[in-house]
């Protein structure tokens, strides 16, 4: 079973959390202007407002690079896929590649996918499984 | 040159090992009371600090051990060795604007035999860490993998091609009595017999050597060097780059993953502020956490084109006799890793025809930590 830290809930990315429990990937939006913004930040660096409203992302996107994450000690009892993904809205995040092999010999880069969730004892991660339509 | 212009007057440093047997603070005390001899001065002359926000030796608790009566200047560079050449870039700032004389710069650590920063994070440090460490990002070795592999991708790279730097990087190091690998160098075929950490793209010999020890410097004005008859070398420049979007350990939101855009701009800041361009330089030395980040910075600092790095290295520029002798010291791979700071150290010595593996006619030398970076001149 894949272990997982948990993050540390901060002020600034609580929201991101929360939507993850309840299966929603959220994307930090400008209550103003409406810029979209990933990491989160407690203020729009580009109109200057507090209004930190969020977006649903529809969750498609495609992988920018991946690499296999596997340590001979913890907290990788398994291997796990990480991926960035480019999200279409236009932001970027780390997650995980789940339902393929970690094995080395295939071409992740570029492939499109789509956002599920997982919780890993608790711990409720977005994570992404490759899209059945490849465009 | 100005009387008033900055210089490093002096260098420091404990053997470098993996068990120093000693307290960090002895191993800061012992190459800083080194640095400071060095460069003819007396601890009492010493009136600013300079270290990293990761150093744990305390300030006042070090001049205890110097016998400096007194700071007028205190600093710390921000992030971790992307900040090693910044120690040199506020430790100029201070002499030069008069806010102190003599500015000691150290970092020591037993990084070795004490905390390692190769293991996992145990603790998110920030939060930036909750968007990796969830996701298995828990090593720097996977964390700078991440945007690596993107690299090996675009331009065709195999961890073959990174095996090339290390090779070079041993080859210094096999003839440099203060390396952990002296007399040790290697083949591409024992690069590729070395076990992966991180499959396809870095194995253990890509990655610095975790090390124990101490590394001083003494920076003046060039007036006070010369009166004190130090061996110094100017600070031609010197300067340290932050990015919106990007990250010490995270370099994933900047538009293109193929480029080191801080290293990038810091390059187009030195060469400006020292008035010589990329051919200029003789000697390079460029901060490696992991073999392939020295590709990174060929290219942003100009010396070859995006995505030639590789053959670049392969067609034996950076080597023995090449046109761009890189890590003579054997670099973080082959002397040690004490965070960057033996890099400037090496840059010195090659300046001052002193080093192991001197570059004749040396006159002009890079020591870059990827987001920050010096020139030295003569």
């Amino acid at each position: 079973m894949t272990t997982v830290r948990p993050p540390i809930f901060d002020f600034d990315d609580a929201f991101f959390w929360e939507g993850a429990k309840n299966h929603k990937l959220l994307i930090q939006q400008c209550g103003d202007c409406e810029v979209l913004r990933h990491p989160p930040t407690p203020i729009c660096a580009n109109c200057g407002s507090m209004n930190n409203q969020a977006t649903e992302s529809a969750g498609e996107g495609s992988i920018l690079t991946w690499i296999i994450s596997q340590h001979p000690t913890e907290p990788d009892a398994e291997p796990r896929i990480v991926i960035l993904v480019q999200l279409d809205e236009g932001t970027r995040i780390v997650s995980n590649l789940i339902d393929v092999a970690p094995t080395h010999d295939q071409v992740l880069n570029d492939k499109r996918v789509e956002v599920c969730f997982v919780d890993y004892d608790g711990t409720v991660l977005p994570q992404f499984r490759l899209a059945e339509v490849q465009s | 040159m100005s009387g008033k212009r900055a210089v490093i007057a002096g260098i420091g440093h404990t053997e470098f090992s993996q068990n120093s047997g000693r307290s960090t603070m002895q191993l800061a005390a012992e190459a800083s009371l080194a640095s400071i001899r060095d460069a003819g001065f007396s601890p009492a002359e010493v009136d600013g600090t300079v270290t990293f926000s990761m150093d744990t030796n305390d300030e006042l608790a070090l001049i205890r051990s110097l016998g400096v009566p007194m700071l007028r200047f205190c600093a710390r560079t921000r992030g971790g060795g992307g900040g090693a050449s910044a120690t040199v870039q506020l430790a100029a700032a201070a002499v030069e604007s008069g806010q102190a004389d003599a500015v000691l710069v150290y970092r020591a650590f037993n990084e070795r035999s004490g905390h390692r920063f190769g293991q996992p994070v145990q603790a998110n440090p920030d939060p930036a860490w909750n968007w990796a460490s969830p996701f298995s990002l828990n090593t720097p070795a996977k964390v700078y993998s991440l945007t690596f592999q993107r690299y090996m991708y675009e331009f065709g790279l195999t961890n073959e091609d990174f095996g090339r730097y290390t090779v070079v990087a041993r080859d210094w190091a096999s003839t440099n009595p203060n390396a952990q690998f002296f007399e040790r160098p290697i083949t591409l075929q024992d690069h590729q017999d070395s076990r992966w950490i991180v499959e396809p793209i870095l194995r253990k010999l890509d990655c610095c050597l975790e090390s124990d020890g101490g590394v001083a410097l003494l920076i003046t004005t060039a007036e006070r060097a010369a009166d004190h008859g130090s061996d110094a070398v100017p600070i031609l420049g010197s300067s340290a780059i932050q990015l919106e979007g990007g990250h010490e350990m995270f370099a994933y939101y900047h538009d293109d993953l193929c480029e080191y855009p801080e290293g990038r701009v810091l390059g187009e800041q030195l060469y400006r502020q020292a008035g010589i361009t990329a051919a200029d330089i003789d000697v390079a030395m460029i901060y490696e956490n992991f073999s392939p980040i020295v590709f990174l910075q060929l290219e942003a600092f100009g010396f070859c084109g995006r995505g030639e790095a590789s053959d670049f290295i392969k067609d034996g520029h950076i080597g023995r006799g090449g046109s761009l002798p890189t890590n003579t010291n054997g670099g973080l791979l082959g002397e040690g890793y004490i965070h960057g700071m033996n890099n400037i150290v090496e840059g010195v010595r090659q300046l001052r025809g002193t080093s192991s593996n001197q570059i004749s006619g040396a006159e002009h030398v890079l020591v870059s930590a990827g987001r920050s970076g010096i020139i030295l001149g003569r």
